[in-house]
């Protein structure tokens, strides 16, 4: 009991305090990967926010901070170029490029018939070297007599089978 | 709720009747089938008394932007005018432009509203000196 319990203690210093370790913490070890703090608000592009709750770019060069400061005066001192650099300061895509879509439906399409292909191939390799012999009740002579045997036994005589068969010239109708 | 719905195509009827396009006329936000139906004018009024705050806070001019996105209706040219008025206060020309390009997004296939919106607008958009999209090319991808 006391030797599971220290078993346990030994364990949760050691493994869990890992595992455990904040994201943050864990990325200043490793350095692979981009470590976004899901807890304060974010930038996201959306058609239905138009001004989402923080700007795109956050830390601002000089040249970008003079720029703010221009912009508190009129806007009409303002070139082109200045206004769409402060559209993008604050958004990253226009509603155009949210709005755009990818061509990537045609490699998704492209990619599914390349597999059903594939497996087409798969499939005509297997009855060529799996499968064995059809019945021989498939052959022409077996078929025809069977037929035959079908005519004579009056299958579906009222619709069907029988009734596309002229009895009395003995062919095909 | 019978009443209800017909209280909605009575009040949707007679903004019908008014000679501009209908499209940005606004249909009360909140339909209940017993107590006052909010006007299309009183609904626009509350939103200009909204933007035309004179000490209005960046979170209040985006909470109000987005929430009035969310709502079944194209604002009217009047409530988008105060709230540009509100981005030159905040000094914000991005929001500025970002408003117009939603309005055009939320005409959707209603490709007669945007025109008319800044048709109306172009007054305020000359003084305060707000570029259309279109002007800073970012109407196309």
């Amino acid at each position: 009991m006391l030797a599971t319990r220290s078993l346990v203690r030994g364990l949760q210093s050691g493994f869990w305090r890992r595992v455990s370790t904040s994201s943050a913490a864990w990325a200043a070890h490793t350095h692979d990967v981009d470590v976004i703090d899901c807890s304060i608000p974010q930038y996201n592009n959306r058609l239905d926010t138009p001004l989402p709750d923080v700007p795109f770019v956050r830390n601002l060069s000089a040249e970008q901070k003079k720029l703010k400061e221009k912009e508190k005066g009129s806007w009409t001192q303002l070139t082109k170029e200045e206004k769409l650099a402060l559209y993008r300061l604050t958004h990253e895509l226009s509603y155009a490029e949210m709005r755009q879509g990818s061509k990537e439906w045609m490699t998704v399409l492209g990619g599914i018939f390349i597999f059903l292909g594939f497996t087409g191939l798969l499939v005509w390799w297997q009855r060529i070297y799996v499968y064995g012999d059809v019945p021989h009740t498939l052959s022409e002579e077996s078929m025809a007599q069977q037929t035959q045997r079908m005519i004579d036994m009056r299958v579906n005589p009222v619709h069907g089978f029988s009734n596309k068969w002229d009895y009395e010239k003995k062919q095909w109708k | 709720m019978f009443r209800a719905a017909l209280r909605l195509s009575v009040s949707g009827a007679r903004s019908l009747t008014r000679s501009r396009p209908q499209y940005t006329a606004s249909v009360a936000a909140r339909s209940y089938s017993h107590g006052k139906q909010e006007t299309d004018e009183e609904f626009d009024a509350r939103w200009v008394t909204y933007f035309n705050k004179p000490d209005i806070d960046a979170w209040e001019l985006r909470k109000g932007m987005n929430t009035l996105i969310g709502y079944d209706l194209v604002p009217e040219p009047k409530i988008l005018e105060a709230a540009l008025r509100a981005c030159r206060r905040l000094n914000d020309l991005a929001s500025a432009i970002r408003i117009l390009e939603a309005v055009k997004d939320k005409s959707g296939p209603h490709k007669e509203i945007y025109p008319y919106v800044l048709q109306e607008l172009s007054p305020a958009l000359s003084e305060l000196g707000i570029p259309t999209p279109e002007e800073l090319g970012i109407d196309k991808a």
